[in-house]
């Protein structure tokens, strides 16, 4: 029997400045609500600041100093996996039950200097900035200068690539047409499957080693290759075994040492996970958990790739684990929340490796993105649903912090009660979960070529991305600027906030005597852009492959290991590239406004329009107005601007989808998403012609532009599901709810129905921002009282606080649905 | 053909009756209440709406006024009313949307075109279309054209009225109407008057006929202190309510908020909440007892 959620609202009844537990504590501590121990280790995971660890960067640096040259890339990259298992700090903290942390405590971070190489003027940044701050001391940067800038200059990923981009890139990359994910981490965007629940990494090496007895050398010109990649996956399995030994041998010290009996006994238990997990395939819930978690960090510690990495289907995977533990009796539900609890806390304590440079600016955030499904189809296409379900959306409840992420999967399969028991978590105004409908995606993933039980069990990493689990590459390559485009195309090739050229040109825009003339105009623009970025993502994935492969990564995802090749090169049975789309309400609106005023009504000339656009509409505020107040907009159910929405939906997916990527079968696909990368394309962009200011954030994911929409959620769902999902890797949806639109229980159900509705008509993804402009208003006034005010960004929930103003105004900006 | 004056459509309208519903609100009412959240829905002609924090002083609806009949002030704009003519010329000219005509002759072909938009969202809620204003019974016969309308493509039809008006008519969209959002204010007639400007003696005997002919009645009660919160009306409330003929009916309670004034503002009204209050929590509590002990459920909210 599952405890149900609160069914009354109440307001978190929490003081502000204070943290978690909505509920009150009962005596024997347990549940509802976190025991003491939880409340203890989310306090020290909430509390302990950032910091950068440079540990993992010294055992590599010194290892690469003596052994550059005597192995293969591969095997290096495995060896170096090894010693840094075999030489980090092992960490367990007091209250712990899951152990592990990729730095040396919790939210230490370590760098990857073979990625790119922090400088010491970047560290002085990171420690000082205002947001996303990142300790380290003074001395720490003293070493690094010493012992590993000198070693990596020249020889970084980073330095690699941007030598070899050609001119036109830089400049439409330099102008902020698109930005590029790898220029500075590792490709990841990945999540697994059930294998590692069945098999231990010692089936795993077995495999492997099956693999390398077979292989061809008189007939396969690769086998050499592969043996090389198959015997630095052996290595990798070592090295995540003897990880998790060191913190067995730790923790039977540490019993030894301790003085409370119950410690000793859990430390004791730890030790015997430990050093049954990972070599083993676990046998009981506690030991399936802290599985997933070595393999988790193995991957992330192995490289920093995109997305951390995520344990996709969670719930499915630890349901038999659960169902039969408690059915034996040897296991309690709120036994197995508590250790939930922990495994949430130690994803919190791993924030994102910091960036530098021009991608900063892009995204704001300590969250990693992992992303917890919950719910959903199985692979045989059932209901996922199950007890473990229901725990884990009461403990992103009542942990509420930043990490990991969490979505609900909504099929029509799925029960009401369990989409309303999510309902009311999104009442709480986290900001999660997120919802996202498997009947839709598992389309979109079948269109892209995968078999049926691997689509179904698919589902999204990270933000909004789908893939198929255990089996898929599925990189997203940047985000592109939809709007910009079009600012370039009015311009003639040249980036009017510089002068310089970013595009090519495509025609004085004040000759243009018809909408179809402009419009192929911007067509011409676009495909030149994306064939710019497609040229670049192409060269970067090979560079992967070449210089930089993931074998631990690489063993647990179908088929590397069969077709003896890393994760970055077609080792994956799928391999897709992602060019994730931003701004579909800015150019959808920006376009109407063109169509309408300049060449259907000519009420305004393009040299007017041109000339209020490069000053920024100062002292044509009379037409600004008149665009805002008469033009159709994206998001009201009007086919006018939904039309036009369609059309470059369907222009983008041709400049995109299906085009090559550099892997055997590997294609581009089209994605909607924009994480913040809205906010920083906006910076980019000056005024645009639907009336939004210079410098203000561009429309995010496929969200209509804000206070565009205006005939409420409704009407807006509409206006989505006229572009045809299905063909698109995912597409996003950001709502905004006042609180009293969901203040009772029957105002659950009906927002239940709206997400089953929008579902139904082929929706994607949407999520709510449950918050009223006050609220954040007063947080911006005074944050200390808001700590703990989370709210959704676009794929992902932050912290109010952590965002910078823009970011922070960005949200306020939303449009709110108010009760009627 | 047949129109209707509509001043208003709202979707996701989620306190208007179950499910997820489109509301449309009628302009147009025989009843002139004080508190009323709509002002512009009284006078059952075209109005102009102006607001002079919108306004941004481009002149654009002075020259566009056939008639001459605006001009700028420094407190905006500012019509003769003698002149205007209501023609929208002035509103079509706004830039800004700070003019506005509200109401507009709608034809029972084009709502249900908007109707049908929502259709999805009712199917799967279990919602519909409500028929909201003003009054709409003021229309009844392109209200019964419209309900019939909804009534052939199966979506559920509310209807909210205050219910002044000739039995006859009331019993004729009754026949098409799945379920009544029925207002009742003030048991005194007296006070009744006072407050809305019409005797309530129609009102409740149209209630009490519309509960024997058996159709769904929800009862909305608008709570102001001041003027029918006090325990005397709210008794003889509940009495009347728990002595309808049929099963024991649902009551809404819907507390008073000063929302009205920016709109009154909008159309050059004075509005004088004098005496009018939101009843405080515990008031409201003591008022759902009341009904509770009648054997009436009473919920706060819509």
């Amino acid at each position: 029997m599952e405890t149900p959620l609160t069914t009354e609202h109440k307001p978190p009844a929490r003081a502000g400045g204070t943290e978690g537990n909505f509920y009150p504590l009962r005596k024997n501590g347990i549940g509802p609500g976190m025991n003491l121990r939880i409340q203890r280790l989310r306090k020290l995971s909430v509390e302990t600041e950032p910091s950068l660890s440079i540990e993992r960067a010294l055992i590599e640096t010194e290892f690469y100093k003596e052994n550059l040259g005597k192995y293969s890339v591969p095997e290096m990259r495995a060896r170096t996996f090894l010693e840094i298992c075999k030489n980090k700090t092992i960490y367990i903290g007091a209250d712990e039950l899951i152990v592990g942390e990729r730095g040396p405590t919790p939210k230490a971070v370590p760098t990857f200097p073979e990625l790119t190489c922090h400088s010491v003027e970047d560290f002085h940044v990171l420690r000082s900035r205002e947001q996303q701050r990142y300790a380290i001391c003074q001395e720490d940067i003293d070493t690094y200068a010493r012992e590993v800038i000198p070693f990596w200059k020249g020889r970084t990923q980073r330095e690699r690539i941007f030598q070899h981009v050609p001119s036109a890139w830089k400049a439409a990359y330099e102008a902020g047409l698109f930005t590029e994910f790898m220029e500075q981490r590792a490709p990841g965007h990945t999540a697994l499957d059930g294998k590692i629940y069945q098999k231990g990494l010692l089936d795993f090496k077995q495999e492997i080693a099956d693999h390398l007895a077979r292989l061809d050398y008189l007939n396969d010109p690769e086998a050499t290759d592969k043996a090389d990649q198959l015997k630095a996956m052996v290595l990798s399995c070592d090295a995540a075994i003897l990880f998790a030994e060191r913190h067995a041998d730790l923790a039977e010290k540490m019993a030894e040492e301790e003085k409370n009996p119950d410690r000793v006994q859990e430390l004791r238990k730890i030790a015997t996970v430990c050093r049954w997990v990972p070599a083993h395939a676990p046998r009981t819930f506690w030991e399936a958990i802290q599985m997933y978690w070595f393999v988790h960090l193995g991957t992330i510690t192995e490289l920093n790739g995109w997305d951390a990495m995520n344990p996709g289907h969670f719930d499915q995977h630890l349901a038999p684990f659960f169902e039969k533990e408690m059915a034996e009796g040897a296991l309690t539900r709120d036994e197995a929340k508590e250790l939930l609890s922990c495994f949430w806390i130690k994803v919190n304590n791993h924030p994102a490796p910091p960036k530098v440079g021009i991608t900063a600016r892009e995204s704001g955030t300590y969250n990693d993105f992992t992303n917890i499904n919950i719910g959903g189809i199985t692979a045989d296409g059932a209901d996922g649903v199950s007890g473990v379900s229901y725990l884990l959306l009461e403990v992103a409840e009542e942990l509420h912090i930043l990490q990991p992420g969490n979505s609900v999967h909504i099929s029509s399969k799925t029960p009401n009660r369990f989409l309303h028991t999510a309902c009311k978590v999104i009442r709480q105004g986290h900001g999660f979960p997120s919802v996202f409908n498997p009947d839709i995606y598992v389309l979109e993933l079948l269109r892209q070529g995968k078999t049926l039980q691997d689509a179904r069990e698919g589902g999204c990493s990270g933000c909004i991305e789908v893939g198929a689990f255990g089996k898929e590459a599925f990189l997203l390559t940047g985000y592109l600027n939809v709007p910009k485009i079009l600012e370039v195309t009015l311009h003639n090739g040249i980036d009017p906030l510089t002068g310089k050229v970013a595009g090519i040109a495509t025609g004085d825009p004040c000759g243009f005597q018809t909408f179809e003339a402009l419009y192929s105009a911007f067509r011409k623009q676009l495909n030149f852009v994306i064939d710019q970025k497609i040229q670049v993502s192409n060269y970067i994935d090979k560079m992967f492959a070449k210089y930089a492969p993931a074998p631990f990564l690489s063993v647990v995802i179908d088929d590397c290991i069969a077709k003896g090749r890393d994760y970055y090169d077609e080792g994956p049975r799928y391999n897709t590239s992602y060019i994730q789309c931003t701004g579909l309400g800015t150019i959808t609106d920006s376009l109407a406004a063109l169509k309408k005023h300049v060449f259907e009504e000519k009420t305004c000339s393009m040299e007017v329009l041109l000339d209020a656009l490069a000053h920024n509409f100062e002292g044509k505020e009379s037409l600004r107005q008149r665009i805002r107040n008469n033009t159709p907009f994206f998001g009201n159910d009007d086919a006018y601007a939904d039309d036009i929405a369609k059309r470059i939906y369907e222009d983008l997916l041709d400049a995109i989808d299906g085009k090559p990527n550099i892997k055997t079968g590997g294609k581009y696909h089209l994605n909607m998403l924009s994480t913040t990368c809205h906010v920083y394309f906006g910076k980019v962009t000056g005024a645009t012609p639907n009336g939004r200011l210079a410098g203000k954030s561009i429309s995010d994911g496929t969200s209509p532009s804000h206070g565009a929409d205006t005939h409420g959620p409704s009407a807006v769902l509409k206006s989505l599901t006229k572009i045809d999902q299905v063909r698109s890797g995912g597409t996003l949806l950001n709502q905004r709810f006042l609180p009293s639109l969901l203040q009772r229980d029957p105002d659950i159900s009906k927002l239940a129905s709206l997400i089953r509705t929008y579902f139904t008509l082929g929706g994607h993804h949407i999520q709510f921002n449950v918050v009223d402009t006050a609220t954040l208003r007063a947080a911006q006034a005074c944050p200390e009282d808001y700590k703990d005010l989370m709210v959704r960004m676009a794929g992902y929930s932050d912290y109010f606080n952590d965002m910078n103003e823009d970011l922070q105004q960005e949200i306020i900006d939303r449009t709110e649905n108010e009760s009627f | 053909m047949r129109t209707g004056l509509i001043f208003d459509i709202k979707r996701y309208a989620i306190h208007d009756g179950p499910g997820i519903r489109m509301t449309i609100f009628f302009k147009g009412c025989p009843l002139s209440c004080a508190w009323c959240h709509n002002p512009e829905s009284q006078s059952s002609r075209v109005q102009k709406m102006y607001s002079a924090n919108k306004c941004i002083g481009a002149q654009d609806c002075v020259r566009a006024c056939p008639h001459q009949a605006l001009t700028l002030t420094p407190n905006g704009i500012v019509t003769d009313m003698d002149a205007c003519q209501l023609c929208g010329a002035c509103a079509r000219a706004c830039p800004t949307k700070a003019i506005e005509l509200s109401g507009h002759e709608e034809t029972v072909e084009g709502l249900m075109k908007i109707i049908e938009r929502e259709t999805i969202f009712f199917d799967q809620s279990g919602g519909g279309v409500t028929f909201s204003g003003g009054e709409p019974l003021m229309h009844y016969k392109f209200l019964v054209e419209v309900l019939d309308a909804c009534g052939k493509r199966g979506i559920h039809r509310t209807v909210d009225t205050a219910g002044f008006s000739k039995t006859g008519i009331l019993l004729e969209v009754a026949k098409r109407t799945d379920l009544f959002l029925f207002d009742l204010k003030l048991m005194d007639p007296v006070k009744h008057k006072k407050w809305t400007g019409v005797d309530n003696e129609k009102i409740l005997k149209n209630l009490e006929v519309l509960a024997e002919t058996g159709v769904p009645i929800q009862i909305r009660i608008p709570l102001i202190k001041g003027v029918n919160s006090d325990a005397e009306n709210i008794r003889q409330t509940a009495d009347f309510i728990a002595r309808l003929p049929g099963e024991k009916r649902v009551v809404n309670l819907l507390p008073y908020h000063p929302i009205a004034s920016r709109k009154h503002e909008k159309l050059g009204q004075l509005y004088s909440p004098e005496g009018m209050e939101k009843p405080d929590e515990s008031e409201q509590q003591r008022i759902v007892a009341i009904f509770e002990e009648k054997g009436l459920q009473a919920i706060i909210g819509g």
